[in-house]
């Protein structure tokens, strides 16, 4: 699709979307949000510059590729796991900072998993889409 | 020791995740593939000796106390069956590398078996019902893909009916663990085991739902009369991936049959275990005159699965101590013998260029060392001393007698012969006769080492199994009193736990 108006409004709402998928990841330790649901803002990100600007440079734009990012962020939930079993002997017992951080607050190892939810999400979501939209070109 | 515990989970994952990561290298996958295949049945085994030294492990995961918390445990039973599922992933790990072609490996083939090892190696470990579930659900989507990874429209057609069967089995077991749930309030199984045996939940309730679990476990293991998925479609991907299916996904059923069977359904065994020993009668005689008809390799060894499955069940029906060390045992044998002769049929094909016995003939002559690799796991499937298939029937059949089952044992004598004479038409017909089309030359055998290694093994393995079975009846033994005597395990889980 060839629109000079969503290509503008894209470059706006881009760094907004993306934004506020990283405060929907942040808050959702106890609050409504999360890994999940700031992941699948995050890809809505990517899928409006897709159909705004081509997939082509919405892969450019992601830098790495989807498939990897599922890699990297079970990873990265794995790792979490594992800090766990390296520090307390069980695996996944959530490890926290000491003392707080600003904005965040305590940091630990559920928001790392959050954090390889998040990026999981986004690879799984764009590996589908992107390859829908490819298909249809 | 938590770290053994979970292990053999990790490996897999690891293996699979870092597989994922180098989507575009081919080479470092196939790397990491053999890597994670060696190192996850040397954490089996690890696991497997401290099980054996220091009794049934159990870990809670985030450290969330049983009931509440998700329990990895393995008694003896898991253990074993947590180094046979490795020692199956290096297998064809291994034979995957010579006979796997480019197209299917540069889409996710290696991620996606290590994927599934994974979930198997969970559905082993897990100690809670929902997240047996989640296991099973782990390494079905992982089979899905891979039957249908490379798309051939006869792979597409059998994967379609694999799919659908096995979605259906998912949503009745989901149902019942939902129903349990209800019933008994937790879903922990060591926590269900207290808690059913001491009448707090209506036995007649109970029953009920064990027939539902038995049904929704009888589809994904093949039993009579579930099993027709399973022939329709276990022939139809490359033939690596047919020797992990059939060594490893019915016998997670199985697996789940024998658990929920001797921990949880107890209260009744006069009519579940009875239902249970004419289903494996009924499933041991169906697959092998299933086979008896079939000219296709693949598919007549796809029957015969089947018709094993029967004797594993048998055990289980029997429900003494020598009866579940003979399951326990055959387990491990059947997995041996039957992914072998999967493999030893690929290596027939590449040679030969055909899976149907019409078309073969001549082997022997030609490939005399091909000809033995195949006659040692169909001799130890059929029976015949001094190989492994032989200790497991005659464990089950002198159990048998001890109870006095005398027509469960006809009938699995009478398959037995059966499941010979389908072994000797095999040979019969692609080794022993002359080649139908003469002019046709064998074919020069590529990746030798990759494809006849992994079967030499298992071969090797079948041999040492029959001749050596003393140590590891004993092992199924003490396997099989820990799991008539669930106090065990049930104090490895809830210790601590008020």
């Amino acid at each position: 699709m060839d629109s000079v108006i969503l290509r503008t409004a894209t470059r706006y709402l881009l760094p907004l979307l993306l934004l506020f998928s990283l405060f929907a990841l942040l808050r959702g330790h106890n609050e409504p949000g999360g890994g999940f649901v700031g992941g699948l803002v995050a890809s809505t990100a990517f899928v409006l510059y897709a159909i705004g600007c081509g997939v082509k440079s919405a892969r450019e734009l992601l830098m790495i590729s989807p498939r990897r990012l599922i890699g990297v962020g079970l990873l990265v939930a794995g790792i979490s796991g594992i800090i766990g079993l390296l520090a307390s002997g069980v695996f996944m017992t959530a490890q926290w900072s000491t003392r707080d951080f600003p904005v965040v607050g305590k940091l630990g190892t559920p928001l790392l998993f959050d954090i390889g939810v998040y990026l999981v999400v986004v690879g799984v979501t764009l590996t589908i889409i992107f390859a829908l939209a490819e298909g249809e070109e | 020791m938590n770290v053994l515990l979970l292990l053999p989970i990790l490996i897999p994952f690891l293996t699979a995740v870092s597989a994922l990561i180098f989507w575009h290298n081919r080479a470092i996958q196939r790397r990491l593939n053999v890597m994670g295949g060696i190192a996850h049945p040397l954490a089996g085994i690890a696991l497997l000796v401290a099980v054996w030294r220091e009794g049934i492990q159990a870990t809670q995961i985030g450290n969330w106390p049983a009931p509440f918390g998700i329990t990895v445990v393995a008694d003896l039973f898991s253990a074993i069956m947590v180094v046979m599922t490795g020692l199956m992933g290096l297998i064809v790990a291994v034979y995957s590398l010579g006979s796997i072609d480019a197209r299917r490996e540069s889409f996710g083939y290696y991620p996606l078996l290590h994927t599934l090892l994974m979930g198997v190696t969970g559905a082993f470990l897990t100690g809670d019902m929902f997240n047996l579930y989640v296991w099973f659900e782990v390494m079905l989507i992982a089979s899905f893909v891979l039957m249908a990874l490379g798309g051939h429209r006869q792979q597409l057609e059998g994967a379609l009916k694999y799919v659908t069967l096995n979605l259906m089995s998912s949503a009745l077991f989901l149902t019942s663990v939902g129903i349990l749930y209800n019933l008994a309030g937790t879903l922990n199984m060591a926590d269900l085991s207290v808690r059913l045996s001491n009448g707090a939940v209506d036995s007649g309730l109970a029953t009920v739902l064990a027939v539902m679990f038995m049904v929704a476990f009888g589809i994904k293991a093949g039993l009579f009369p579930l099993f027709f998925w399973l022939p329709a479609s276990y022939h139809t991907p490359p033939i690596a991936i047919t020797a992990l299916f059939s060594g490893l996904l019915t016998k997670v059923g199985v697996y789940a049959l024998v658990r929920i069977f001797t921990l949880i359904f107890v209260q009744d065994i006069d009519y579940t275990h009875t239902l249970m020993l004419i289903i494996a009668g009924f499933t041991m005689v169906t697959g092998v005159l299933g086979a008896v008809a079939q000219t296709e390799v693949r598919r007549l060894l796809s029957f015969h699965i089947i018709s094993q499955i029967g004797y594993l069940l048998m055990g289980l029906g029997l429900y003494t101590e020598l009866a579940l060390t003979g399951t326990i045992y055959f387990m491990v044998h059947v997995i041996i013998a039957k992914s072998a002769l999967f493999l030893v049929s690929g290596i027939v094909q590449r040679v030969a260029g055909s899976y149907d016995l019409k078309h073969l003939g001549g082997l022997y002559r030609a490939r005399p060392g091909l000809a033995l690799l195949f006659f040692v796991p169909a001799m130890a499937l059929a029976g015949l001393p001094p190989l492994s298939g032989f200790w497991a029937k005659l464990a089950l059949v002198r159990a048998g007698l001890e109870t006095t089952e005398y027509l469960i044992v006809a009938v699995s004598l009478g398959v037995s012969m059966l499941t010979l004479f389908s072994m000797t038409k095999i040979w019969a017909e692609a080794f022993w006769k002359d080649r139908p089309d003469p002019d046709r030359p064998f074919a020069p055998l590529r990746h030798r080492r990759e494809l006849v290694v992994p079967v030499i093994a298992l071969a090797a393995l079948s041999v040492i199994l029959g001749i050596g079975a003393e140590p590891m009846l004993a092992l199924a033994r003490d396997a099989a009193a820990q799991l008539l005597n669930p106090a065990g395990y049930i104090e490895a889980v809830l210790r601590g736990a008020a």
